[in-house]
């Protein structure tokens, strides 16, 4: 898609505005709405939460980050204004970095304010994160005048530096960027990255991690430098090439694009296999989380991005693969269970696994597959529901165990060579690596097949889908089939994996976040699925997962809804985005892309060849 | 004698108080070009979505190839060989041209999942029938839906083509009968001209029976055997063409009562 923002290319020559100059109304706005977003952060007590994690030892946490961001970036958006072409456009200078400092100097007097607040006042009944370590936080520690007086200039400055970031050329932002994004994601993958310098030890990975990082976490104040500098190395040289390279994967054609990606994806699968072995437990049993999400997400994806079927109780599915392989091969007696009950092997308890969801599918769907839009998202909700509180009701729980839970399920045999349990979060992993394999495989098939091409035919236009002679309610069924059979798989490892079922593992966010996955990470894109769990669940953390920034699982769900909303209004299509939702969610900045490169069909055309197949003249009398 | 292919008895269809349809009767031979004309809401569409199992009659029946179409989905109708177009084309937009006319072929394949996943001798031999038919049908039009058009979105073609696109989608469902929804509207005179003749070559090539809403009366004269005329839901008159356009409650129907008559 073309950007609807353009970036001007400045020409040495143009007007510079006046300093004073502004448009004061929009730095206002921009600046009281930072102060809300400033205070909103501070109240939220994240920054007192967060100062926990050390970013850079002894100076920087993320608490202080999770506050000092925003002024930049505050200070850097109101320097942007729309340059349309054919409009006065003007050179960039003092003015915007005056812009930038205003902005941040109100932000600034926002946490200046709340900081004597605080000090003042007790607020913990509304507010209950209004405490004494906020100020003193707020406050560097030396009372409310120093805490008053120094936001001013904190703010001014980081106000400041986001409007000289804009005023920079496109070379020098690049390469700042790059050193802070670097220096960030290495302080942030810490713990995978320690973990895979243990593995990689025999290589000397182990002292250049030493060397980067503190010994009670975050990286050292020469570590940082060193990351910085080789970020922006990177971002100057290296970049170029990276993208230079990418233009020449691009320009591949036919049999060689195939070949490239096959070649891609070998590499990619032979790291998922390899690089296990070097890992540490926590970074497998991370890995296996997202494999668990990855698994129902594409599951998710088949029914909601391919067949367009809003499925908010997806979690029913999830719930009923992990209660059977758990009933079924849990040594425990549960009370009103029968004698012949088998302890099954969890390979021969994944047959009936499959059956069950299937019938669950089929049985859920019925009823559910000749409503549309809202009305089915609100069924499917109850039915999310229906399915958790039988597990917990007394009619069942002679079997499930109510409240209890089912215990004691043994872990996965293979061929008598292994068992997989939760002990073992390398073996899960792999476990998992299998089924997001036969997932993959089965979404990538079913998309280039006659039924795929039903679906997204369903998606696009159900009454017509109908009348072009596809039984829609047999193809919305198997999209719901086969989503549940991938969702039970993932229960019945999240069942092996753990070693018991509980029902509140089943509750209704997990629909949610699942869902969030999916949209976060593209709708209808393999890839993009696998990359939203990569992020909301490997980082940010699932329902009961905790993720790589541990620290964050209180302001999870908070981070998880200003992504969606984020998402919903700059990026609508997700991360790694469908062609086709693209198109059909930009379709006139397509259409306009199109017609510039003219592809588009226009009835002049018609009019052209109109003559050579029909005779002229036959005009309406 | 031409073999009778639908027959409607008696057809009516009341929408609360209003009746869209009321006693139709209304036959179609096999290999016929048949106009449906009248003013607007006269219920010519209704008539169709009807035909395509959209709409349930209130009373009377539809028999298509000696069978009662009467409660049959829309899917199972084309299914048995009524296919059909939109007044307000309704391509699927986002998917390819090329994927518009395969999909349609769906209710004429087999292969379910099992095939996909296994990737069968049958699974693929269906799929390259699939795609060789969709091409055929395309080539139809000419170079317009054909070469690099294919792998492009519905939404870039023009009105005219997305109309020549929604006729090949019906096509595509290898029916007997082919409904069009004002197929030439919006259109200029000079490509409505084109259009009817390939309407024609439908009937003499591929040998498609043809029911057709029309407002444009040369096209309606120039192609079809019979013309049927509706107007407040009921048959008004039907013959053909030169028969019709002379009828004087046709006449009125379209224009009105002169003055002194209706004083």
């Amino acid at each position: 898609m073309s950007a609807v923002f353009v970036e001007p290319h400045t020409p040495e020559n143009l007007p510079a505005r006046r300093l004073l100059d502004q448009d004061w109304r929009r730095l206002l706005n921009y600046g009281v709405l930072l102060a809300l977003v400033l205070v909103f952060v501070a109240l939220t007590n994240m920054p007192v939460k967060l100062d926990r994690r050390m970013l850079i030892e002894p100076i920087f946490s993320m608490g202080y980050l999770s506050v000092f961001w925003l002024p930049a970036v505050f200070g850097l958006l109101v320097c942007r204004e729309p340059v349309l072409a054919g409009m006065p456009s003007y050179a960039k200078g003092r003015r915007e970095v005056l812009a930038g400092a205003m902005v941040g100097l109100i932000g600034g007097a926002g946490l200046s304010v709340l900081t004597v607040l605080l000090d003042n006042f007790d607020l913990r009944d509304p507010l209950v994160n209004w405490s004494p370590q906020l100020l003193d936080l707020l406050s560097f520690g030396r009372g409310s005048t120093f805490g008053f007086a120094i936001w001013l200039p904190i703010g001014l400055a980081l106000g400041t530096l986001g409007g000289l970031t804009h005023v920079l050329s496109t070379t020098a932002r690049r390469v700042l960027g790059w050193a802070f994004v670097t220096v960030v994601a290495f302080a942030v993958f810490e713990t995978v990255i320690i973990d895979l310098s243990e593995g990689f030890a025999s290589l000397g990975a182990e002292r250049v991690v030493d060397e980067i990082y503190f010994i009670r976490g975050g990286l050292t104040m020469h570590g940082a430098a060193i990351l910085a500098v080789c970020g922006g190395l990177f971002a100057a040289f290296g970049r170029d090439q990276a993208q230079r390279a990418k233009a020449q994967f691009q320009a591949l054609e036919g049999t060689s694009r195939t070949r490239a990606n096959a070649m891609g994806l070998l590499a990619c699968g032979v790291a998922l296999v390899v690089l296990p072995l070097f890992l540490g437990g926590i970074t497998n049993e991370l890995l296996a989380n997202v494999g668990l999400f990855v698994l129902l997400a594409l599951g998710l994806n088949i029914v909601v991005g391919l067949a367009g079927i809003l499925d908010l109780g997806y979690v029913a599915f999830f719930a009923i693969g992990g209660y059977t392989a758990g009933i079924l091969t849990t040594t425990n007696r549960g009370e009103s269970w029968p004698d012949w009950m088998p302890d099954f092997y969890w390979g021969t308890a994944l047959i009936f696994v499959v059956i069950l969801a299937a019938l669950a599918g089929l049985f859920i769907g019925a009823p559910v597959i000749r409503m549309r839009g809202d009305y089915l998202a609100i069924v499917t909700l109850g039915f999310g529901e229906i399915i958790r509180l039988l597990f917990l009701s007394d009619w069942l729980g002679g079997y499930t165990g109510a409240a209890q839970g089912v215990t004691n399920i043994p872990g996965v045999q293979v061929f008598g060579l292994a068992t997989v349990k939760g002990t073992d979060p390398r073996a899960v992993f792999y476990l998992v690596l299998f089924f997001c394999a036969i997932a993959i495989y089965v979404s990538w098939r079913l998309e280039r097949s006659r039924l795929g091409r039903a679906w997204m035919a369903i998606r696009e236009d159900e009454s017509v889908a109908e009348a072009m002679g596809i039984n829609t309610v047999n193809a919305k069924l198997m999209a719901f089939v086969v989503g549940a059979v991938l969702a039970s798989f993932s229960g019945a490892i999240l069942a092996a994996k753990v070693g018991s079922v509980f029902p509140n593992s089943f509750i209704i966010l997990v629909s949610i976040v699942i869902l969030v996955v999916v949209i976060v990470g593209g709708m209808g894109n393999i890839v993009g699925v696998i990359v939203g769990s990569v992020v909301l669940i490997g980082i940010l953390g699932g329902p009961r997962q905790p993720g790589l920034l541990q620290e964050f699982s209180e302001y999870k769900l908070l981070i998880y809804g200003v992504l969606l909303v984020w998402m919903m209004l700059k990026r609508p299509e997700g991360l790694v985005p469908n062609v086709r939702r693209t198109r059909e969610l930009h379709q006139e900045e397509y259409l306009q892309d199109a017609w510039l490169r003219g592809e588009i069909d226009t009835d002049a055309d018609s009019h052209a060849d109109g003559g050579t197949d029909a005779e002229p003249g036959v005009l309406p009398t | 004698m031409r073999q009778r292919l639908l027959t409607i008895n008696k057809l009516s269809v009341t929408f609360g108080g209003l009746h869209a349809l009321k006693d139709l009767d209304f036959h179609v031979d096999e290999g016929e070009i048949v106009s449906v004309i009248g003013p607007n809401g006269a219920g010519k569409t209704t008539f169709f979505n009807m035909i395509s199992g959209m709409v349930t009659p209130t009373s009377g029946d539809i028999i298509f190839k000696g069978e009662s179409l009467l409660g049959l989905d829309p899917n199972q109708v084309t299914a048995a060989g009524i296919a059909r177009t939109f007044q307000n084309v309704r391509l699927f937009a986002n998917m390819t041209i090329l994927e518009n006319v395969m999909v349609a072929q769906h209710c004429r394949t087999r292969q379910g999942i099992w095939g996909a996943l296994l990737q069968t001798r049958s699974f693929k031999q269906e799929e390259r029938e699939i795609r060789e038919h969709a091409e055929l049908v395309l080539s139809f039009f000419g170079t317009r839906l054909v070469g690099y058009r294919l792998d492009q979105p519905a939404a870039v073609l023009s009105y005219a083509n997305r109309r020549r696109l929604e006729i090949a989608r019906a096509m595509a469902t290898r029916p007997t009968v082919i409904l069009l929804d004002e197929p030439v509207a919006g259109m200029n005179p000079k490509e409505s001209a084109a259009l009817t003749q390939l309407i024609g070559e439908l009937r003499s090539d591929w040998g498609f029976t043809i029911v057709m809403i029309e407002h444009d009366m040369s096209v309606v004269r120039d192609v079809s055997d019979r013309v049927v005329v509706l107007d407040h839901g009921e048959t008004i008159a039907q013959g053909s063409y030169e028969e019709v356009s002379t009828n004087p409650d046709v006449i009125e129907a379209y224009l009105g009562r002169p003055a002194k008559e209706s004083a």
